[in-house]
């Protein structure tokens, strides 16, 4: 039986992960207790915000080193989401410079409008360009669209990070993965069908 | 341009159930909520706006349990508005399943509100819901208090404002035009859409497909909202992204 723990740090967005993660047949688990995660088969960080108020939250609740102890050493399979995926980088630039987990060689900063895309936030629709093989990705095609409602994305430095592009002002990073740890700057639990699939392929990794 | 255009149902919730009216008024019931949400999950379309159209009227907190009840069937972007009026009310919303809310009154009486959200939840989650009249003169006016309420503001001065202060989508809905089925307000959303670097979503008038590319292609909007002519009539959501796919339109089919 899975116990898919979902970090609740305060910043919102649960509800609709949960029923997500039901629908796709995993039990979960909303927690705002560090301990918990001891017991978890696979771990999501969702996140609606800004992120030195997640990060904030999350060191305030004795999240990071619990997410370090299961995610790092245990090998827990991870799922960070939106603001969630965010948090896994190095760094944020997000109104004040603030260290993030540092599992992904990365900086967050600001979506910059180009002459083809003037508009940020980036709301609504778009394609993800599959870097490689990743294990979440299975089965999904080239060409469908997630749903994705952000102003910021994460640099990449180490392109092993990298697990899929999605061409909007520029380009910017819309997927990383590194062993177990993977993050969607899109939401999986509202892009429908294909999203459901990529939590299905998550819960079964 | 990878990113499409969307095409989204708009639900108007008023004491207990979905309406739809004309001009702001002439409320018509149109079903239950629950069974429109799960139509509307099924069909997979691109995004549900919710609007509670009495709460502020009437003085009313929105109804987090509703929200959290339509949310948990809606496994699709969901915006809700009406009675929002503090950061915490929006936190709420949040905390049930509302992936953006609205604020239209409240933003008008204290623009610092749209701040101070963005700041806790990001610009993201912000629509500011503008709505406008045209007045015989050419002049257009922002409303408020469905409809109800004159502002003296001028639609695109307000439309930037909102922008400065941190919004991050403009609603901008023609109360003329409103359940007309008439056509959208083409002049006006593109006067916004030009002045703002948000996104811009058109609503009120739509009634056939044409309307919905006109005003995406001569308004510039970046996606079209609608109600009466889903409730009313046979056309649905996905047909008119058929439509618009055939005219050129970047659409999720």
């Amino acid at each position: 039986m899975s116990n898919v723990v979902i970090v609740d740090y305060g910043m919102c967005n649960l509800d609709s992960i949960a029923r997500a993660v039901e629908e796709c047949g995993g039990q979960p688990n909303v927690t705002d207790k560090p301990n918990d995660l001891s017991k978890a088969t696979h771990i999501i960080l969702p996140g609606v915000g800004a992120f030195p108020d997640g990060m904030r939250n999350i060191r305030e609740r004795g999240f990071e080193e619990a997410l370090n102890r299961e995610v790092i050493e245990n090998n827990i399979p991870f799922l960070g989401i939106c603001l969630g995926m965010q948090m896994m980088a190095k760094k944020g630039e997000e109104v004040e410079p603030t260290a993030g987990l540092g599992w992904i060689d990365g900086e967050v900063v600001k979506l910059e409008p180009n002459k083809e895309d003037r508009r940020i936030p980036h709301i609504g629709w778009n394609v993800i360009e599959k870097h490689w093989d990743v294990p979440i990705f299975e089965g999904i095609e080239e060409n469908r669209d997630f749903y994705f409602v952000h102003s910021y994305h994460m640099k990449v430095f180490d392109n092993d990070q990298i697990a899929a592009c999605t061409p909007y002002a520029g380009g910017f990073v819309s997927a990383v993965s590194r062993d177990h740890i993977f993050g969607t700057q899109f939401h999986p639990e509202k892009s429908q069908k294909v999203g459901f699939q990529v939590l299905h392929n998550f819960l079964n990794y | 341009m990878s990113l499409k255009i969307r095409v989204m149902p708009t639900l108007l919730y008023k004491d207990l159930g979905l309406v739809k009216g004309k001009g702001f008024d002439s409320w018509r019931r149109t079903g239950s909520i629950m069974q429109t949400v799960k139509v509307y999950n099924m069909r997979e379309v691109d995004e549900l706006v919710f609007v509670d159209i009495t709460a502020t009227a009437s003085g009313r907190e929105p109804d987090f349990e509703c929200v959290d009840e339509i949310a948990d069937e809606c496994f699709m972007p969901l915006t809700v508005g009406g009675g929002i009026r503090t950061v915490e009310d929006v936190r709420r919303l949040l905390m049930v399943g509302a992936d953006k809310i609205a604020i239209n009154s409240a933003a008008v009486e204290n623009p610092q509100l749209i701040r101070d959200i963005a700041e806790r939840f990001g610009s993201q989650c912000i629509v500011v819901s503008i709505d406008f009249k045209r007045h015989d003169d050419g002049s257009y006016e922002v409303f408020t208090r469905s409809g109800s309420q004159p502002t003296g503001l001028e639609p695109v001065d307000w439309a930037k404002m909102a922008d400065s202060y941190g919004a991050g989508e403009i609603i901008l809905t023609s109360i003329d035009r409103d359940g007309t089925m008439t056509g959208y307000d083409v002049e006006l959303t593109r006067q916004v859409s030009e002045a703002v670097s948000i996104p811009v979503i058109a609503s009120g008038g739509a009634g056939e497909y044409e309307h919905m590319a006109e005003v995406l292609k001569e308004g510039k909007a970046d996606a079209v909202a609608a109600a009466a002519i889903f409730h009313f009539t046979e056309r649905t959501p996905l047909e008119a992204k058929h439509y618009l796919r055939e005219h050129g339109f970047n659409v999720r089919i």
